[in-house]
């Protein structure tokens, strides 16, 4: 089939953007979104153009590495799935497809479609851990975790980072990616000792990233490409609250 | 040169303890004058790299990734093994490492292996304890299930998404050192060489993906977690970026590297359905529990899976290894799948699959309990295949795994180059010549948490009067101009064909001539096409924009110029190696039945090969193998 493409091209961050359009023929259904990319460069490196940058790896939805804004939704127009697993048979002969970087204060650009994500490491290195060194923990069966709580942490833990819970939010808010974590060690117990502390620690690095407040819309758990819940946002505002009302008691 | 796998002395149980017992140590004081440099962050990276800067060196870790939390080890889906015997079915360190042993066709060595099963036990606990939610009892005690090659469960879960849980853990035990400013991490960073003083390994140099930029670092000793190059066959279950540049890149420094023509094809992979395809989509091998494998018993076969009745269905693993029927190990079942396909039974638009079975594990067991077992994996199947694997059955096929060749270590996981030292897959050491399924998440750990934090600190203890190294010497500045010139070359030659399309050329010359089974004519042949592809690479390449700038396309260039060189090691290992063992088949040597003919007296060795430069062979150089503590036998599944 035939599709037409608008893609964003911007050289770096402190260049400006522009849309520009694409042909491209003989697109096959089954080709997943980004191997209809790497057609596109192909295309265009042949021709001496410079190819379109974008961030991918694994190919599998788990790295989540790739993201890109695909007619306007982060991951496209298939709820729940990151770019590498949409396939152009969610498209028809003939669509225009308008493709973007995701976009948020906390994402500057570097190129093209590739955004800088740090923001998330960082937010992890403000206490997105377990205090545990390493080389002599003990016996794993020692504390025992119920099916449930460890089921619900993984919940939690399924987050991919990729950042399109910030991509959809009117606020761009980290909320839900921050959230997961704090729940994840939080409903565990050997995070939950210092759930307090990290969650007061998590959300301001959050806040300092530049990342917008929740909005309560909920398009984050809607785009999400593992169904990360918002009930998260819930428990890391419990977290918070808790810890600042300990703290000032 | 000899080799020296410097095994410890004492019986095999106490090999380790004996090397622990008797390790030289750095003092506290003395760790902070010492750096070490880390490649790579995946399982094996991450983990030392937070391993050594707890005990106090300066660790800088570098990977090519937007993130440390990136690398491959996040795909792994299956599990990790360990031997706790939590299950009471009769497994212990032992059977462990007589099931890796004899899975490996007894192409490895007995400490190693050993190691890895005594370790095991051990990782579990510092996954749990760092917060990684594995499957989990009613009772709240750890549960595990079974994977191929063994009979007992030793598999730790965590859903299908072990690696990316493993892989959090020991991310973000890195990131605790990064924020403590005990590590300094650069990503978006690729290794592009070693850099050698005084006949030791004193630095890199990389480049900065998102500038250009090239750049030099120092440090004591240098350990390459990098992982594997199985994408080097293009079509692999590998995420793109993996590559073989940085252990290549120290093997023409000097490193020696061992077995490199040993790639897993794993069996439960999606097939390939075009040429566009630009991976393979792994199935987790904890389908196999559950599943059952089948062809119809007719060739060309036209109707679909429900409408081919019990009776007209081939259900060949069952059939030709009774004692572990879906669950035999990756090659075996890989070959066998191979020969019904080849044989016309394959199945599927390109008739390259066979089915996987779940109709009659549903009818005893129950939807709900199938999907609580692998609902991300059928949901997975679903989003790419747009198929319900809950009432037709899945198709699968071979695809180019991993690598259990790599750079040649000692039992400190050391390579031929003092102060460099390989982990994880990116070394050759514990999987001999097939690897078991869960056993490389626990390989990546075991030596990022347990083996390398003694033996790297081992080798620090005499380096403690080094100076740190100005990056203005020598060295640092020919090796630099040495990456430089090569990164010009490729921008320069301004040819008509991509990198992609060398890449695919010489991924289709693997499959078919040093992939699921070699010949002697069919290797020669590749060494021939890989030569004749080589040289046109070097005509007829076209990289767009430049050296000194984010450029996609010329890392993939760099990456495709190393695989070229690698392939043709391969096939030169494969060639010399006149026997089949494990992921290696050639096919003038097998039994009557078609398994798999190992030639113990000639070939109980690893084959260990120096580079001698541009263009020369290079030399083989075999480190035998003694097995004192197992019988080596035919390794039979039926």
């Amino acid at each position: 089939m035939k599709i037409y493409l608008k893609i964003w091209r911007q050289n770096d961050a402190g260049s400006p953007g522009k849309m520009v359009d694409y042909t491209l023929d003989n697109v096959i259904l089954n080709m997943s979104f980004l191997e209809m990319m790497d057609t596109l460069n192909e295309q265009l490196v042949l021709a001496g153009d410079r190819p379109v940058e974008f961030d991918h790896d694994c190919r599998e939805g788990i790295c989540g590495q790739c993201g890109m804004m695909i007619n306007g939704r982060a991951h496209g127009p298939v709820a729940h799935l990151t770019t590498c697993q949409l396939h152009m048979r969610e498209f028809k002969d003939g669509d225009t497809i308008y493709i973007e970087p995701f976009r948020g204060k906390g994402f500057p650009i570097k190129r093209d479609l590739r955004v800088d994500r740090s923001a998330f490491d960082r937010i992890i290195m403000a206490g997105g851990f377990v205090s545990v060194n390493t080389g002599q923990a003990p016996e794993a069966n020692g504390i025992p975790i119920s099916h449930e709580d460890a089921e619900s942490a993984f919940d939690s833990a399924a987050c991919i980072g990729c950042g399109a819970c910030v991509a959809t939010c009117k606020n761009s808010s980290a909320a839900l990616f921050t959230s997961a974590k704090i729940a994840h060690l939080a409903k565990l117990p050997q995070g939950e000792i210092e759930s307090r502390k990290r969650a007061l620690a998590m959300v301001q690095q959050m806040d300092d990233e530049q990342f917008g407040h929740c909005t309560n819309t909920e398009a984050c758990e809607v785009e999400c490409p593992q169904s990360i819940s918002v009930l998260n946002i819930a428990r890391m505002n419990w977290e918070y609250t808790l810890s600042k009302v300990l703290r000032n008691t | 040169m000899k080799l020296n796998a410097k095994i410890p002395p004492g019986p095999l149980k106490d090999k380790w303890t004996y090397y622990k017992d008797h390790a030289k140590l750095v003092n506290p004081a003395n760790r902070k004058k010492l750096d070490v440099i880390v490649v790579g962050t995946g399982l094996a990276g991450s983990s030392i790299a937070a391993s050594l800067a707890e005990m106090g060196y300066h660790v800088t870790s570098f990977c090519f990734q937007d993130s440390a939390r990136r690398a491959h080890s996040v795909a792994a889906q299956g599990g990790v093994n360990a031997a706790k015997n939590y299950k009471n079915d009769g497994d212990s360190t032992y059977r462990m490492f007589y099931d890796t042993i004899k899975g490996g066709d007894f192409r490895s060595r007995e400490a190693n292996v050993y190691r890895l099963a005594e370790c095991s036990a051990q990782l579990i606990d510092q996954a749990v304890a760092q917060g990684v939610p594995f499957g989990r009892e009613y009772g709240g005690y750890l549960n595990n299930r079974s994977f191929g090659g063994v009979q007992v469960s030793r598999t730790f879960y965590a859903r299908g998404q072990t690696g990316q849980q493993l892989l959090l853990g020991a991310y973000q035990a890195l990131m605790r050192q990064v924020a403590a400013k005990t590590v300094s991490l650069f990503t978006r960073h690729e290794m592009l060489d070693v850099v050698l003083v005084d006949g030791k390994a004193r630095g890199i140099i990389v480049r900065n993906l998102d500038t250009g930029e090239i750049e030099r670092h120092t440090a004591h000793a240098v350990i390459l977690a990098s992982g594997g190059f199985g994408k080097i066959y293009y079509l692999s279950t590998l995420a793109m970026g993996c590559n073989a540049s940085a252990i290549w890149r120290a093997h023409k420094k000097g490193a020696f590297m061992a077995c490199p023509s040993w790639t897993q094809v794993h069996p439960t992979s999606l097939p390939q359905s075009g040429s566009y395809q630009s991976k393979l989509t792994l199935m987790s091998e904890s389908l196999r529990n559950d599943g059952r494998i089948w062809v119809p018993l007719k060739a060309n076969e036209s109707r679909k899976p429900n409408d081919i009745p019990e009776e007209e269905r081939d259900y060949y693993l069952e059939r030709r290894y009774p004692a572990f029927g879906n669950l035999a190990p990756r090659d075996i079942s890989s070959r066998a799948a191979k020969e019904r396909i080849d044989a016309g039974f394959g199945v599927g638009p390109q008739q390259n699959a066979v089915y996987l079975d779940f109709s009659k594990a549903i009818q005893e067991q129950g939807k709900q309990k199938i999907k609580e077992k692998y609902g991300n994996l059928f949901d997975m199947y679903h989003k790419i295949t747009a198929t319900d694997a809950y009432t037709e059955p899945m198709m699968i096929s071979p695809a180019a795994h991993f690598s259990m060749g790599g750079l040649w270590v000692d039992y400190e996981l050391m390579t031929t180059i003092p102060g460099l030292f390989a982990l994880g897959e990116a070394n050759f050491a514990d999987h001999g010549a097939n690897r078991l399924g869960a056993n490389s998440l626990l390989q990546a750990c075991v030596d990022g948490y347990f083996v390398a934090p003694y033996t790297v600190s081992n080798y620090l203890s005499g380096e403690i009067k080094e100076p740190r190294l100005s990056v203005e010497r020598q060295e640092f500045v020919d090796a630099e101009v040495v990456v430089r010139a090569h990164l010009s070359k490729l921008v320069s030659i301004k040819g008509s064909k991509t990198a992609d399309h060398y890449h695919k050329t010489l991924g289709k010359l693997l499959y078919d001539y040093c992939g699921l089974s070699r010949s002697k004519e069919g290797l020669l042949k590749a060494i021939k096409g890989i030569r004749e592809l080589r040289s046109d690479f070097y005509q007829n390449l076209k990289v767009s924009g430049d050296e000194d700038e984010m450029n996609g396309e010329l890392e993939k260039a760099g990456r495709v110029s190393d695989y070229l060189e690698v392939a043709e090691l391969m096939c030169q290992d494969a060639l010399t190696r006149e026997e089949s063992c494990g992921a290696h088949f050639r096919e003038e040597y097998q039994t009557p039945e078609g398994e798999a003919l190992r030639n113990d007296e000639k070939f109980c060795f690893v084959s260990v090969w120096q580079y001698q430069g541009e263009g020369k062979d290079e030399i083989l150089i075999p480190e035998p193998l003694k097995f004192e503590n197992v019988e080596l036998a035919v390794r039979s599944y039926k």
